[in-house]
């Protein structure tokens, strides 16, 4: 909706102060969109696909030569310039695609899963390039993904949409100590038995099983590890081990979703926001 | 505003153009199935006695020929919407902040120009393999019908893209309905004596008879069923309705 491609059924949106229905030329302008399935002309070039976006969006032929330099040598493409796309590999287009979107000195641009499917040396490398682009071109990145490590590593403010509801929006740091200090992972014999006993504790606090092993979150985990031990033991449960790590993403996923991410990609998506206004541009 | 439309109109004129002259298999195919028909049917069939021919066979044929490469050739111009569809494209034209209008125009005017070089080439060929055109008016009305032909035929392909979702549908739809229209169009052989009363109804009802004779009309004079302008005149109308509904469904689909 955002990219004005759907209509809203409701409610309203403005984009750098324009309105997403009434004012799409204007908001199309604004914005650079990399879709999730890859949207070259597999016939042209890789410069004559940048040469098209260029134009399409009206840039003066100065300009115009100048930001497909400049663009190209971000994503270090210029050798690969005059083949064709179809030649391309799966990293090198969406490379190209993110250049792309950049031509025109968008305000936002929206990533929609910029690494799916792609191996992880490239996905690597693709990070790399939306860090640099963020920092180098001041422009607002507004990423959706499935991939966790992704959104620690690139986002400044995460939301989590689960079932087309958006249920957090915060910073990364803020909503992983949203869950507490550290986060308590153990395996044991009876773990029902056991999460019933701890749910009393009230350091304990977000416990979530899944199969033998039992997760929650507390302030100063490396004390609590022996409190836990004592009451598996007067339970008569023993415990074949015990992790303890500072909250990850996963877990502030699972904690606002109340489901393991691994369970349920098919049906939800999550939704992260990197937001750095740096110099805002209309 | 304007700046940025015309760039937007050129550039996918630039498009097309530059996607036709890499696929030499369509370059080859658009070309080399008219010469077919052309030479085939022209000279094999050129000492044949049709009912009701009032000039050689290869003068009659010819017109029929270019009205059909120019045709098939605009539809896949805008069948190939489908394409760009399914490869993601159409939706990097759709985010652009161009008119609806502009793309399509663009688009049109690509195909337009393809189709026009290969009508161009078989008119030369004809002319080398012995048609005769009657008048330099009249091969200046010829180029006028073949621009509106190829508009139109443009705005169908549209319209068909528009309602289907893959390149299967336009495979049936070409079996089921362009060819046996290609065959009552006059392009093939004359409405002779011997054709029953309902078929005579059937093949004036077909729009494409007007283009075939339209064309027959303003290049060689051969078997005129109407007047060429009483055919323009058809066209045109044709061609507004065909390209308003094309462009209005187009405009309406999402990517």
């Amino acid at each position: 909706m955002l990219t004005t491609l759907l209509h809203p059924s409701a409610g309203r949106a403005e984009i750098c102060g324009h309105d997403i229905v009434r004012q799409r030329n204007e908001v199309r302008q604004d914005i650079g969109v990399v879709f999730q399935e890859p949207a070259l002309d597999p016939e042209l070039t890789g410069e004559e696909n940048l040469d098209f976006h260029a134009r399409i969006y009206g840039l003066r032929p100065g300009l115009r030569s100048q930001r497909i330099k400049e663009v190209l040598a971000l994503v270090n493409l210029i050798d690969k310039k005059d083949a064709r796309v179809k030649q391309y590999s799966g990293g090198m287009k969406r490379r190209l695609e993110i250049a792309r979107g950049l031509i025109h000195s968008p305000a936002v641009l929206f990533l929609d899963e910029p690494t799916l499917g792609l191996d992880a040396q490239t996905r690597r490398a693709i990070w790399e390039y939306i860090k640099k682009m963020n920092a180098e071109e001041k422009t607002t990145v507004f990423l959706t993904t499935h991939y966790m490590d992704e959104a620690d590593f690139l986002c400044d403010r995460i939301g989590i949409i689960d079932q087309g509801r958006l249920l957090v929006l915060d910073s990364v740091d803020r909503l992983k100590s949203s869950l507490g200090g550290d986060v308590l992972s153990l395996t044991c014999m009876d773990t029902p038995k056991l999460s019933t006993r701890l749910a009393k504790e009230s350091w304990v606090k977000h416990m979530t099983t899944q199969g033998e092993t039992l997760t929650f979150a507390t302030d100063h985990g490396e004390e609590k590890i022996p409190l836990v031990m004592d009451i598996a033991r007067s339970q008569q449960i023993s415990i074949h081990s015990i992790t303890i790590r500072k909250p990850t993403l996963d877990d502030v996923f699972l904690y606002y979703t109340g489901r393991n991410i691994r369970d349920k990609e098919q049906e939800a998506s999550v939704k992260v926001r990197r937001k750095r206004w740096g110099v805002r541009r209309q | 505003m304007m700046y940025r439309e015309a760039q937007a109109v050129y550039v996918l004129w630039l498009r097309q153009i530059k996607r036709f002259l890499r696929a030499p298999s369509r370059i080859i195919g658009f070309i080399v199935q008219p010469l077919f028909l052309l030479l085939v049917l022209g000279l094999g069939l050129g000492g044949a006695i049709f009912p009701g021919l009032t000039t050689g066979y290869l003068n009659f044929l010819a017109p029929g020929v270019i009205a059909m490469a120019v045709l098939l050739s605009s539809i896949f111009t805008g069948v190939s919407v489908l394409w760009d569809r399914q490869f993601g494209f159409l939706q990097e034209v759709l985010v652009a902040p161009v008119s609806r209008f502009s793309i399509i125009l663009g688009r049109t005017l690509g195909g337009a120009t393809m189709a026009l070089v290969q009508g161009f080439v078989i008119l030369g060929i004809s002319l080398v393999i012995g048609v005769t055109i009657t008048s330099v008016s009249g091969l200046a009305l010829t180029v006028l019908i073949m621009v509106l032909l190829s508009f139109t035929a443009v705005g169908f392909g549209l319209i068909i893209a528009s309602l289907l979702r893959d390149f299967e549908g336009f495979q049936v739809l070409m079996n089921l309905i362009l060819t046996p229209l290609f065959f009552l169009s006059t392009a093939f052989f004359p409405i002779g004596s011997s054709f029953p009363a309902w078929l005579r109804t059937v093949v004036l009802l077909n729009p494409l008879v007007y283009m075939v004779d339209g064309l027959r009309g303003s290049l060689t004079q051969a078997n005129m069923l109407f007047s060429p302008w009483l055919d323009l005149a058809a066209i045109a109308v044709m061609c507004v309705i065909v390209m308003v509904l094309g462009s209005f469904l187009f405009s309406r689909s999402e990517a």
